[in-house]
């Protein structure tokens, strides 16, 4: 598939805001006043920023209301709902904490389950697609929301449990890869049973239908990037996992050092998901591709 | 609406013969010629004239080898549009319910007003049968020809998909895969029609006819061969000679 810059700043950007505003929603940190503010707007800006960058591969970003119609069916548009929805409770639980130093507990664990669904339904647009086996299993919603909460435990200075989620992440993520790289060959399906000729002998593509390139091979067959894939999963397991447990567990005296590490813990942690995000797309085939004789 | 109806009407739809396709191309140009000037927007063309072309076409015919474990290897021209399948992906997947099957005749279409251009629905279709259009950005996907099939202002033999009245090899069918006594219906009994990934549980309505087996050449063609002299097996004369002065090389 085509990694998009759009779709990749979304999912990353909207994943780590969600996740910071989970357990801002569960009074971790239980910040009021002008450090809650602070809190907010860095989780806001990751979030609206990342839902605002997924309008910009739109091909009619000024209709994008209407996504919020078919939420029985669509879980784009589910993640519509669950995104609006949890914004505007935190947006109340902010008031709250910023300026009226009060938590409003039920509706921060409201906000904080929203937030969550929010992470959920964006990784089920992705793992509902049975045309990309890749995608297709349940170690993708696993890995979206453990992603989301490992960074989220990261900017929320959430220091007991950010270790142990940032060691789940990465246990996921290379479950993911594991599993990924046969998910294309067990899903069964190939050039005999796209065409229904694989019965009669080897097919193979001869001529494809046209000499230059399409939409279709545009978005889904990626092949540049892909012979670097294991130096890039070193780097963005080292980058989102290991360096960040490293910065975060390194005992230091001294209140600045240690926001300095944790704030290198934090932009590692995002480029590493960054890295992993871009062979989220990089890597995934799609199984149109075998009409063409790629992948 | 893009949740997909429990029953459609009728299930019309095409049937491609993979045995008389001669891969001329001619239903891809039908197609883009109709369409491009009639329902919805255009489909466009970019640096049409340049280093490369590209464009949105709703119909494309591949090619494809077929090697079997024995015997001569043979080509198959492939024409591929959308299947109108009973479960459609890409209806579902679509957030703002452009994307609808009817009720009445189970056809796939889009109500480009509707449609954000987010590129899901191609995303959930296995065959590739829909392309975002890069002028409009709006899906486009065959329509199998809706404003043509119903069109009275067209003589009734018009009234078929662009390109099955363009097929001049009569490779392509048209007509309600649903009714079991309708001619397309009893072609692909007759044929052993097939569906395209079934595995990925869309239930395609269109259907394809596999190639029928090519007629065997029997070992021995000419009755007059075995009376004929043999042929000399051992190299004789200068050939020989050569034969057996290269083997002592």
């Amino acid at each position: 598939m085509h990694p998009a810059p759009s779709v990749i700043i979304f999912t990353t950007c909207s994943g780590l805001g969600f996740g910071l505003l989970f357990f801002l929603g569960l009074g971790q940190p239980a910040v009021t006043g002008f450090v809650a503010f602070v809190f907010y707007a860095i989780a806001y800006a990751l979030a609206v920023g990342g839902l605002l960058a997924s309008t910009f591969h739109l091909g009619h970003p000024e209709r994008a209301w209407k996504a919020f119609s078919q939420w029985r069916s669509s879980w784009l548009s589910r993640e519509g709902w669950c995104a609006v929805t949890a914004l505007i409770v935190m947006g109340l639980y902010a008031l709250g904490a910023v300026f009226m130093g009060s938590h409003w507990a039920v509706l921060g664990w409201v906000g904080a389950l929203l937030s969550l669904a929010t992470v959920f339904t964006t990784s089920m647009i992705y793992t509902q697609l049975k045309t990309v086996p890749r995608w297709n299993m349940n170690l993708t919603p696993a890995m979206f929301l453990s992603f989301s909460l490992a960074g989220g435990a990261l900017l929320a200075g959430a220091e007991a449990l950010a270790p142990w989620l940032l060691v789940l992440a990465g246990a996921v993520q290379l479950a993911y890869w594991a599993k990924g790289d046969g998910a294309f060959a067990r899903s069964g399906t190939n050039l005999g049973t796209a065409t229904g000729l694989g019965d009669r002998g080897a097919v193979r593509a001869f001529e494809p239908p046209h000499t230059g390139t399409n939409y279709l091979l545009r978005e889904f067959v990626h092949v540049v990037g892909r012979k670097h894939a294991q130096k890039l999963r070193v780097i963005s397991f080292g980058l989102a996992f290991v360096l960040p447990l490293l910065l975060i567990l390194i005992p230091v005296s001294g209140v600045a050092i240690k926001h300095i590490f944790a704030l290198l813990a934090v932009l590692s942690h995002l480029t590493g998901a960054v890295v992993s995000r871009w062979l989220f797309f990089a890597q995934a085939e799609h199984v149109v591709g075998l009409y063409y004789g790629k992948r | 609406m893009t949740q997909l109806p429990q029953s459609t009407e009728r299930k019309m739809g095409l049937v491609i013969d993979l045995d008389t396709c001669v891969g001329c191309h001619a239903c891809v140009i039908s197609c883009k010629g109709w369409n491009t000037e009639n329902y919805g927007a255009p489909l466009s063309d970019q640096d049409a004239y340049g280093a490369n072309p590209s464009g949105t076409f709703l119909n494309r015919v591949h090619s494809y080898e077929v090697q079997p474990a024995e015997g001569h290897a043979q080509l198959i021209h492939f024409p591929k549009s959308c299947l109108h399948c009973e479960d459609a992906p890409c209806v579902t997947v679509c957030p703002t319910g452009a994307s609808y099957k009817r009720v009445e005749d189970g056809i796939v279409l889009v109500n480009e007003s509707d449609c954000i251009g987010c590129g899901l629905c191609a995303w959930s279709c296995p065959y590739g049968a829909r392309e975002l259009d890069v002028a409009e950005g709006v899906m486009k996907k065959c329509t199998l020809c809706v404003d043509r099939i119903y069109n009275e202002n067209l003589p009734e033999v018009d009234r078929v998909p662009s390109c099955v009245r363009t097929c001049p090899a009569g490779a392509r069918h048209f007509g309600d895969l649903g009714d079991p006594n309708s001619n397309v219906s009893k072609l692909v009994a007759e044929r052993e029609g097939m569906d395209l990934m079934p595995e990925m549980g869309t239930k395609p309505v269109n259907k394809y006819l596999p190639p029928r087996p090519k007629d065997q050449i029997e070992d021995q063609i000419d009755i007059l061969a075995p009376l004929l002299a043999p042929v000399a097996e051992e190299p004789k004369g200068f050939l020989g000679w050569l034969d057996k002065t290269l083997e002592k090389l």
